[in-house]
C-alpha cells in the first residue's frame, strides 16, 4: 500500500547524509537531491538518516533542512522527515487551536486512521512535548462543543483490540442497534457511540457490512441522508477514517486542491500522512470518484520543488 | 481426645478468620493413619459442619463451599503472586464484567496504577480475552456508570510535575458548581465531573482537591455524598495509601463480606512491590494497630505466611 518507492540498492545511511550535506553546503541548495534521497526512503530509514547526519555533522538534520528550504516545500520536507508519532502530535496541537470541521478532521484522522499502538505512541510524546494528556486538552477545550467534544475525546482514548477478530452474531446485532439510531437521528445515543469508540476495527467492518445488508443503504449514506449536522458529518469521518480511510483522504485532498487556491498544509498533510499507509489505495479511490488523478491536481496545483516532492510521495499513477 | 478433636476442629475451620491450619491438619492424618474410628468420632463431635441422614454421614454443603474457599485462599495467593501484574490486573477486571467482582475495583485499578501499568493491564487483557478493556466495560456496564468506568480505564494520564494552578483552582469552583446543579443520583453520568476525574494528571486532581477545600470549606467527598463510586475515584486518585489500608481492615471486620475478604488478598499482593511501607504506616496511624499483629490475629496458615511475607518486615 505504500507508494514510497526505495532504490535497490538502498545506499547506507552514511552515505545519504553525505551526500545532503553536499547538497546543503556552498551556494544555494540541491533541493533535487534531497527530494531524491529523502522522498524515496521509509520512516525507519529516515530515522537512520537522521541519526547518521547528527552523529557525522554534530547537527540536526532537520535543523539544517530548516534553514536551507523554504517555502511549503520546507513545511512538507520537514513534516515527511519528522518521527510520524511526534508529527502526529504536533499536527493535533497545533489543530486543537483552530476551531472548524478541517481542524476536527486531524483529530479524526489521528485517532482513528492509524492503528492503536500508534495512537498510544502519539498520546505518550504528547504528553511529553506539551505537559498534558491529549484526551485532557480537547475535553477542556472551549473550541468544541457536546456532544461532539465528548465523542471526540472517545475516539482519542481508545485502545481498540488489534487482531482480526469478529463476532458474528454480535456484528448483526450492533448492526441494528446502529440502524435504529441513525433512523432517529440520535447519532448521540449510547449503543451508537459505544459502538464507534470501542469496537475493533474488524468487528466495525463486519458491523458495516451487515448494515447494508440489513438496510439497504452504507451507513455513511444512512447518516447524510437522514441528518446534515456538523456532528453527523465528523460522525461520517470517523467511520470512513476507521474502516475505509482511503475515502477520507481522497476528499481531503479533493477539497485542499479545489476551488481558487490550494490549502498547501492540508494537501500536504494528507501525502505526507498517507504515502506509506495506504497511497495506493487513496489513488484508486479517488479516480473513482472524481474521474482524474492525485499526480494530475498535484500537477495543476503545485509547482516546483513543493510539486516534486509531493510527486514523489504520492508515486506513480500506474503503482 | 478431646483435645485432638478441638485442635483439629480449630484447624478446619477457618472460623473468624482467614485460610487453615494445614500444618495440624498434615499431622493429624499422621496420627491417626488406620484409624477410621478416631475420624468417625470427630464427625460426631464435630455437629456444626456435619450432619446425618439416617445413616449415612454427610457435610453440610455450606460448610464444604465455605472449606474450599479457605483452602483455596493460599492457592490464590501463591498463583497470583507468580503472574505479571499486568496479567493480574486484567483478570481481576475480568472477573468485574464476568464473576460479579464489584466495579470499585476497575475503578481502583485505573486510579491507583501508573499510566503505563494501566496500559500494560490494557494490553493483557487484549491478548488473554481477545477484546478490549474498554470494549467490555462499555458494554457490560449499565449506561450510567459505564461513562465515569469507562472515561477512568481509558486515561492515559500526564505524570509530569507541571500544574497548571489557576486551571486547578477553576475546575475545584467547576466541580462544586456541578455537584449543586446534579441531582444526587445524577452526579456519576455529570460530564464536567467525569470529564474533570478521567483526564487530568493526578497532581492536577490533588492540587484541585486541596483547592476545592479551601474554597469550599469541606473536602469533596463530603459534598459527593453517598456516591460510592465516585468517592472511591477521588480517593484512590488522592490518598491510595488510605483507600488500600481501609479495604484491608474492612475484610477484618465482624461480618465482612465475601468480596471484601477477597480485597485482602488483592491488596496485598498488588501493593506488596509497590508501597506497602507506606500503607503500613496508615494502617497504623488510621486503626492504632500493626497491620503485621492483625494479619496475625486473623488468619491462618500457609496463608497468613504468605501475607506476612508480603507484608514486610
Amino acid at each position: 500500500m505504500s507508494t514510497i518507492d526505495v532504490p535497490n540498492p538502498l545506499p547506507s545511511p552514511k552515505e545519504d547524509a553525505q551526500e545532503l550535506k553536499k547538497a546543503f553546503d556552498g551556494l544555494g541548495t540541491n533541493e533535487k537531491v534531497a527530494i531524491k534521497i529523502l522522498g524515496r526512503r521509509t520512516a525507519e530509514q529516515r530515522a537512520e538518516i537522521r541519526r547518521t547526519y547528527a552523529v557525522l555533522y554534530k547537527k540536526s538534520l532537520l535543523d539544517r533542512l530548516q534553514s536551507e528550504l523554504s517555502g511549503d516545500f520546507r513545511k512538507a520536507m520537514i513534516l515527511w522527515m519528522m518521527d510520524p508519532a511526534e508529527r502526529d502530535a504536533k499536527l493535533v496541537h497545533e489543530a486543537l487551536k483552530k476551531k472548524g470541521e478541517k481542524a476536527m478532521w486531524v483529530v479524526i484522522e489521528v485517532s482513528c486512521a492509524s492503528t492503536p499502538d500508534h495512537l498510544i505512541a502519539v498520546r505518550r510524546i504528547y504528553r511529553s512535548l506539551f505537559f498534558s494528556s491529549l484526551e485532557e486538552d480537547i475535553a477542556s477545550s472551549s473550541l468544541y462543543k457536546e456532544p461532539l467534544r465528548g465523542f471526540l475525546v472517545r475516539l482519542v482514548s481508545s485502545y481498540r483490540y488489534t487482531d482480526d477478530y469478529v463476532m458474528s452474531e454480535l456484528a448483526i446485532f450492533e448492526a441494528s442497534l446502529l440502524i435504529n439510531a441513525v433512523k432517529k437521528r440520535e447519532l448521540h445515543d449510547e449503543d451508537f457511540l459505544r459502538i464507534i469508540t470501542t469496537r475493533n476495527k474488524s468487528q466495525l467492518k463486519a458491523t458495516f457490512l451487515h448494515y447494508k445488508r440489513l438496510s439497504g443503504k452504507s451507513i455513511d449514506e444512512d447518516i447524510d441522508h437522514h441528518s446534515s449536522s456538523q456532528f453527523a458529518n465528523m460522525m461520517i469521518r470517523a467511520i470512513w477514517c476507521l474502516a475505509s480511510p482511503e475515502k477520507h483522504f481522497a476528499e481531503v485532498i479533493r477539497y485542499s486542491i479545489e476551488g481558487l487556491g490550494t490549502d498547501e498544509d492540508t494537501l500536504t498533510r494528507a501525502i505526507v500522512c498517507r504515502a506509506e499507509i495506504d497511497m495506493k489505495r487513496i489513488k484508486e479511490e479517488y479516480k473513482a470518484t472524481f474521474k482524474t488523478t492525485v499526480t494530475c491536481d498535484v500537477i495543476g496545483d503545485t509547482s516546483g520543488d513543493y510539486k516534486e516532492i509531493l510527486l514523489t510521495l504520492v508515486g506513480s499513477e500506474e503503482t | 481426645m478431646a483435645d485432638e478433636n478441638q485442635s483439629l476442629k480449630k484447624a478446619f475451620s477457618g472460623h473468624g478468620g482467614f485460610g487453615v491450619d494445614e500444618a495440624t491438619m498434615v499431622a493429624m492424618v499422621t496420627k491417626w493413619r488406620r484409624q477410621p474410628d478416631q475420624k468417625s468420632c470427630f464427625r460426631r463431635d464435630f455437629s456444626d459442619f456435619f450432619t446425618t441422614i439416617g445413616s449415612i454421614e454427610k457435610c453440610e454443603d455450606d460448610y464444604l463451599l465455605h472449606l474450599k474457599t479457605e483452602f483455596s485462599r493460599f492457592k490464590n495467593i501463591m498463583v497470583l503472586w507468580l503472574m505479571h501484574p499486568w496479567e493480574r490486573d486484567a483478570r481481576w477486571m475480568h472477573h468485574v464484567m464476568h464473576k460479579s467482582y464489584p466495579f470499585t475495583v476497575i475503578i481502583e485499578i485505573a486510579c491507583t496504577r501508573s499510566s503505563e501499568e494501566l496500559l500494560g493491564a490494557k494490553r493483557a487483557y487484549q491478548a488473554l480475552f481477545d477484546h478490549s478493556v474498554e470494549e467490555d466495560v462499555a458494554y457490560h456496564i449499565k449506561e450510567n456508570y459505564s461513562k465515569l468506568l469507562v472515561g477512568l480505564v481509558s486515561s492515559f494520564r500526564y505524570e509530569g510535575p507541571q500544574v497548571d494552578n489557576e486551571m486547578a483552582k477553576w475546575e475545584a469552583k467547576a466541580l462544586n458548581s456541578a455537584i449543586k446543579s446534579a441531582g444526587s443520583g445524577k452526579l456519576i453520568q455529570n460530564e464536567e465531573i467525569v470529564r474533570i476525574l478521567s483526564t487530568r494528571s493526578k497532581l492536577h486532581l490533588k492540587a484541585t482537591f486541596k483547592h476545592y477545600k479551601e474554597l469550599h470549606g469541606k473536602p469533596i467527598e463530603e459534598d459527593l455524598g453517598a456516591n460510592l463510586w465516585l468517592q472511591e475515584t477521588v480517593k484512590c486518585i488522592d490518598r491510595p495509601a488510605k483507600y488500600f489500608s481501609e479495604a484491608i481492615n474492612n475484610a477484618f471486620k465482624e461480618g465482612a463480606d465475601k468480596q471484601s475478604k477477597i480485597a485482602l488478598t488483592r491488596v496485598i499482593i498488588s501493593r506488596a512491590d509497590v508501597d506497602m511501607e507506606v500503607i503500613r504506616e496508615t494502617y497504623y496511624q488510621q486503626f492504632g494497630v500493626k497491620l503485621e499483629d492483625m494479619i496475625t490475629k486473623n488468619t491462618h496458615g500457609h496463608y497468613k505466611d504468605s501475607l506476612l511475607s508480603l507484608v514486610g518486615k
